[in-house]
């Protein structure tokens, strides 16, 4: 069967085509100005970073060959013939791994039960007033825009080379992120049983423990657990400013170039990286379900 | 009028016992967790010497420095200070873009509607985890070797972890993107290209333009600290000033940070709304 296809007379075509090639070639023009300023932008940037091609393309060599290096025993030969040489302080690096597992550990839970405490006052149905709501909110932006590190390195000054350092600026830090997540959860909490609670006369405190607390209690654990999962690598870098962990061993290391343990170091970071991402991955999914896990 | 309904506790509590006579071992569960969780807290606050005496004497020498922090003053490096914010933000701008340009075809080998083999997608998939698994610190110490210390190894650095992140969110983007434009196109006779450049790349590029400009906004600040290894940036002059100790011009370099990654939020807030509606980014 065939069927036919009308066609528009000659005239009536001809404007259509018109308004349509002046439709594409307005958004083509938006897109290509958009494009230019971009570029434009990119162009700034690379003068402002000191982009150098030539010292690129002259030293990648040396990316590929330091990969090169870090694979490559003192001996000259490959890592992975001789493990027993390769990963040789492994008791030593086994603890600093344990040690900054511990301080991501100590600093998630304190920063958790912090924004615990402080989340019914950041969130808009909770807060029992305006000005404190708007302090909380401050405060928490605060935490969570300065770097972890740089409160590290603050801390560091304050309180000595150590872990406690680490421990208190990830703690900040998870306190700025986490409370700023958990008053999320609460703003979509269902306000009915707080209402059913208040009609009972209840205080403002037994409102939140008895009405809100059981219905975020599960994405509050959910969101706590992936915190310690980011945790887990900030903590992996706190060493580089003297506030504990692996992060010590392993600029030491790149520092003085010992290439193998690079290498050593960075393997045991990134297989405890996926051994906390995957544990974490399958108790979030037991513990809440699948659909917990965005 | 209904009558007052006479409750009688012991027949419901009979009719109910999950919820009146819970097995013990459910009523302990949650103590138990919770005991647990907090063993491991006092371990670990006695494993990494935290003593009271050190955490007070801290939090007073805390209290000095934030005394002394007051009022924030860039003394006379003000055009050091911004120069060096200016370098962060072409820092955050370039590795970004850079990063983008590169994990765009890579995420296409990881995509499962793309590259149905397995033994392809796995190893890409795990190269891109590992190299999302080391940090952006790591990663700049490892470019100054190569490159030398400056802004340049900081780009090289937030391009390369952020190829690992972008790697694994395009190709969730591909993932998700509906099957049926491809089959069109396929139907059509056109080759995997075509099908990969009419049929996916149309639903796809708006997503991945909004999670690029929100990287951008979170390298922002990633790229404040890279320069306390060396690799360039604000972070440079924050890390100094903190080792002289002159708070002044910390507090004010600071304030600075959250002034430019507040703009930098706002900026690309609103450009996230022009490219990809309202509603895609809720």
């Amino acid at each position: 069967m065939t069927t036919a296809v009308s066609i528009l007379p000659e005239q009536q075509l001809a404007a259509l085509n018109a308004a349509y090639r002046q439709a594409v070639s307005r958004r083509r023009l938006r897109l290509l100005l958009g494009a230019g300023v971009f570029a434009a932008a990119l162009v700034l940037a690379a003068i402002g970073a000191e982009v150098n091609l030539r010292t690129l393309f002259t030293y990648f060599g040396n990316f590929i060959s330091y990969f090169d290096r870090i694979l490559t025993l003192d001996n000259g030969q490959r890592v992975w013939t001789d493990v027993g040489e390769w990963l040789w302080g492994w008791r030593k690096w086994l603890k600093m791994l344990g040690e900054t597992l511990l301080i991501s550990y100590v600093g998630t839970l304190i920063g958790a039960t912090f924004a615990f405490c402080l989340n019914f006052f950041a969130a808009e149905n909770t807060s029992p007033s305006p000005w404190l709501r708007f302090v909380v909110r401050r405060l928490l932006e605060f935490a969570r825009t300065v770097p972890g590190i740089v409160f590290a390195l603050v801390f560091v000054i304050a309180f000595g080379l150590g872990p406690m350092a680490g421990v208190l600026a990830i703690a900040i830090h998870s306190t700025g992120a986490l409370g700023k997540l958990f008053s999320e959860i609460v703003e979509n909490a269902d306000m009915k049983p707080v209402e059913g609670i208040r009609s009972t006369g209840a205080s403002w405190l037994s409102c939140m423990r008895f009405a809100i607390v059981p219905q975020v209690t599960a994405g509050y654990a959910s969101y706590a657990l992936l915190r310690f999962e980011i945790n887990v690598r900030e903590a992996s870098v706190m060493g580089f400013v003297g506030a504990g962990g692996i992060g010590q061993e392993l600029v030491v290391a790149i520092r003085k170039f010992y290439y193998s343990d690079v290498s050593a170091i960075l393997l045991t970071i990134i297989v405890t990286v996926f051994i906390i991402d995957i544990t974490t991955g399958w108790l979030r999914g037991r513990l809440f379900g699948k659909e917990a896990r965005t | 009028m209904t009558k007052p309904y006479e409750v009688d506790a012991r027949e419901i509590r009979a009719r109910y016992p999950d919820v009146f006579d819970r097995p013990a071992s459910a009523r302990l569960a949650v103590p138990a967790m919770i005991v647990a969780a907090f063993a491991i807290l006092v371990y670990g606050l006695v494993d990494l010497d935290f003593s009271p005496s050190r955490f007070i004497a801290g939090l007073s020498q805390l209290g000095w420095i934030t005394l002394m922090m007051i009022p924030p003053d860039p003394g006379s490096s003000l055009p050091v200070y911004l120069k060096a914010l200016g370098e962060t933000l072409s820092i955050a701008l370039l590795g970004t873009t850079l990063a983008a340009v590169f994990a765009l075809p890579v995420s296409l080998l990881a995509a499962r509607n793309v590259i149905p083999s397995q033994i392809l997608r796995f190893p890409v998939r795990r190269i891109l985890d590992s190299i999302r698994g080391v940090d952006t610190l790591i990663w700049a110490l490892v470019w100054i070797n190569v490159v030398g210390l400056g802004p340049f190894a900081g780009v090289l650095a937030i391009a390369v972890s952020d190829f690992g992140a972008f790697g694994k969110l395009f190709s969730e983007a591909i993932e998700g993107a509906d099957q049926k434009q491809v089959e069109g196109v396929r139907a059509a006779g056109g080759s995997a290209l075509h099908e990969i450049r009419f049929g996916l790349m149309p639903q796809v590029l708006p997503v991945i333009a909004g999670q690029v400009l929100y990287f951008i906004e979170s390298n922002t600040r990633s790229a404040t600290i890279i320069g306390i290894v060396g690799a360039g940036g604000i972070g440079l002059q924050l890390a100094e000033q903190i080792r002289v100790l002159e708070w002044q011009k910390v507090s004010f370099l600071i304030l600075m940070i959250l002034v430019a990654v507040a703009a930098i939020d706002f900026i690309s807030g609103k450009l996230r709304f022009a490219i990809i509606g309202r509603r895609a980014v809720a």
